[in-house]
């Protein structure tokens, strides 16, 4: 017992070595002040432009008789406050999912996990027509499951795993899988269209209802990561210096695996099948604050929040009335970024 | 020395050759024939043979002719092409699992045909002889981004890297094609969304026609270099060796495989996993020498694409399910397999 504790001692000492807790907590304050600013502005950006002080009294002395503030109330809040969960889960689940599988190109949308929700989103627009958003959640968690289950079965039944390229394969085969089951449901049901604007992923059409369904499976989630963000520290050595430190992995990566499978599919059922994000925040986090999780993860979640915020303003104001499809402007910055990591961590790979 | 034992070895592989390409034939014209009488309005077999010799009504002559005919040879051609474009692939990259439709070529080339249809005054009738070409431009464009991506100086083609690269190039064109696609009108959605599923959508004889000297002419020029791919495979310190100037022969592959793809998906759609799977089959059951892998991977494509279209016609009848999802659906599972197969 009292080694263990001492191998433990031992290992926040490394870690503390090479993280930077000055860097993490500057993110923290600032990014969530910045936060706080972004979603007074994504509150005021749109068709109709509405001026800041106008969303304060909106949000703090509300009037129902002024249609501004119900714009803002209806249409504006529930929209910014999902993009900030939104970016937060996909950014958690990507982290968790790097570190645990210490696969560098780890992220629900290139896993299949999105196309999985999908999947399952769309069976129920089809066969479950107009069950409650809480029982569509449920339904996205068992897709998300599903669409992991498929590619790491996959790796389980290679003897020594996959590689992160190869599990980079398996995902994309599974995602092709179930978008073409999707695809079909949707042809046969005549739901293509309804589907493929949900699939372009936005959250222009978020709705109270659904803002206040998932908050508490976000939170409770994004506890649960920073509850387990030092047993992710510990993985993302590799499992066997993890079992050295006196770390349990399997139900550490059970449990990692449960959180990211409810941040993502609690996620995909709000914006669709978002890749990307995932990725690209947590490479982004490492690289300011270092290896260590307790850190990471939290960094994330804000830097996913205001990363997703500032993406909605600009889809919005790219090309206005219209609004650019928030999925493809990920696409469009991810995909460089992608490569770039692929290059450089190439020789892992 | 080493005289009857080889020769008799020989003898017998060249009648397994013989084999499997003569039951590939039969079993595509089998599904020709199941083909022909499946669908719409059925007609039986005798029916349709009747019909084929001119004794059939003029109704039963009109969907046999003008509907299903041009439409079970279109999915044969695209069905070869594809599997060959995936052959030579799979060859000069050293990747089994390289394919145009995982590698982004076929994306690159629908981005354009998307494009074309985005612009076009939906009044005209579009130049159907117009979109090998365009298609031809947008996956080229692709291969080429993707091949400079993955190259890197003396270390010549990385494999994982080329699929890694395939992989993101895909994922950015189809974020463009989103973009597109959204700003629509309803018509051109519908028949963008069609098209992206993967249908065999060219299916009156103007397509056949367009079709045919591209698949006529790159058959041709591909079954020619079939001994280079043979050397290819040996890696390419060796066939330098061998005298094989290297990445001359790579690019001229390339490009046939490129415009093979593009010229497919020009008609049919985004179709994938079937240059894959026809390569895959083919080599399993003939060996790895192209002389023979070529031509029996064109016909398991042309098969197993013949299969779907058919598949997808009937099993939900009457609506129809795009041969391109049935390909997927059978398509990725085998993916996976060969995955989990593979050495990690």
């Amino acid at each position: 017992m009292s080694k263990s504790m001492e191998v433990t001692e031992q290992s926040s000492q490394q870690l503390n070595l090479r993280s930077r807790p000055l860097a993490a907590t500057i993110i923290l304050v600032l990014g969530s002040f910045t936060v706080l600013f972004g979603l007074a502005l994504s509150i005021s950006v749109g068709a109709a432009d509405i001026k800041l002080s106008t969303v304060w009294e909106a949000i703090f002395r509300f009037n129902p008789d002024v249609t501004q503030h119900s714009i803002i109330q209806e249409l504006r809040l529930p929209r910014s406050l999902a993009d900030i969960m939104v970016g937060a889960s996909f950014s958690v689940a990507g982290a968790i999912m790097q570190g645990m599988t210490r696969n560098p190109l780890a992220d629900p949308g290139i896993l299949g996990i999105n196309a999985g929700a999908a999947f399952m989103l769309a069976f129920c627009f089809a066969f479950l027509p107009g069950i409650s958003y809480n029982s569509l959640i449920l339904f996205s968690f068992l897709g998300a499951a599903l669409a992991t289950g498929l590619v790491y079965g996959t790796g389980f039944l290679v003897r020594n795993g996959l590689t992160p390229v190869r599990l980079v394969l398996a995902g994309t085969a599974v995602s092709a899988l179930l978008m073409a089951l999707s695809e079909g449901i949707a042809i046969h049901f005549k739901l293509s269209q309804d589907l493929a604007f949900w699939r372009a992923g936005g959250v222009a059409g978020v709705k109270w209802e659904q803002v206040t369904t998932m908050f508490p499976w976000v939170v409770a989630a994004l506890v649960g990561a920073l509850l387990l963000s030092r047993s992710i520290t510990l993985l993302s050595f590799g499992d066997e210096v993890a079992t050295g430190l006196g770390q349990r992995t399997k139900p550490a990566k059970l449990f990692g695996a449960i959180i990211v499978l409810v941040l993502a599919g609690v996620a995909v059922s709000i914006v669709g099948p978002i890749a990307f994000v995932g990725l690209i925040i947590p490479h982004l986090t490492r690289y300011f604050v270092g290896i260590d999780y307790r850190w990471i993860i939290p960094c994330s979640a804000v830097l996913g929040s205001l990363f997703m915020l500032l993406a909605d303003i600009g889809a919005r104001m790219i090309n206005p009335p219209y609004e650019t499809p928030i999925s493809a402007l990920f696409a469009l910055i991810g995909v460089p970024f992608f490569l770039y990591v692929a290059r450089k961590e190439g020789r892992e790979l | 020395m080493e005289n009857i034992l080889p020769l008799e070895a020989e003898r017998k592989k060249k009648i397994r050759r013989i084999t499997v390409l003569s039951i590939l034939a039969i079993l595509i014209l089998l599904t020709f024939i199941i083909s022909m009488n499946t669908g719409y309005s059925s007609l039986s077999p005798m029916e349709v043979i009747r019909t084929f010799f001119g004794m059939g009504t003029e109704k039963q002559s009109l969907i046999l002719f003008e509907f299903r005919l041009p439409r079970i040879i279109v999915a044969i051609l695209v069905g070869a092409g594809l599997a060959v474009s995936g052959c030579i692939l799979q060859g000069i990259s050293r990747n089994a699992l390289a394919d145009p439709g995982i590698l982004g070529i076929t994306t690159g080339a629908g981005l354009m045909v998307v494009l074309f249809v985005s612009f076009y005054p939906s009044n005209t009738a579009a130049p159907v002889l117009f979109l090998p070409f365009l298609a031809l431009v947008g996956g080229s464009l692709t291969a080429l981004l993707i091949y400079k991506l993955s190259y890197k100086k003396h270390h010549g083609l990385l494999p994982s890297r080329l699929i890694l690269t395939g992989i993101a190039v895909a994922a950015g064109i189809s974020a463009l094609m989103t973009i597109l696609t959204l700003r629509l009108t309803p018509q051109k959605y519908d028949f963008v969304a069609v098209w992206l599923a993967g249908t065999i959508w060219g299916t009156s004889w103007e397509f056949v026609l367009t079709l045919l000297p591209w698949i006529i002419v790159l058959f041709t020029f591909i079954f020619y270099k079939a001994r280079i791919l043979d050397v290819l495979n040996f890696g390419d310190k060796l066939a330098t060796g061998l005298g094989v100037p290297v990445e001359k022969e790579r690019l001229k592959l390339l490009a046939a495989a490129v415009g093979l793809a593009a010229s497919c998906v020009s008609v049919s759609g985004g179709i994938a996993f079937i240059g894959l799977i026809g390569p895959h089959l083919a080599r399993r059951l003939i060996g790895p020498h192209h002389q023979f892998l070529l031509p029996a991977s064109a016909l398991a494509g042309a098969l197993l694409l013949l299969v779907a279209d058919t598949l997808g016609r009937t099993i939900m009848q009457p609506s129809e399910i795009h041969a391109g999802i049935v390909v997927a659906i059978i398509g990725a599972p085998y993916f996976l397999y060969l995955l989990a197969r593979s050495k990690a």
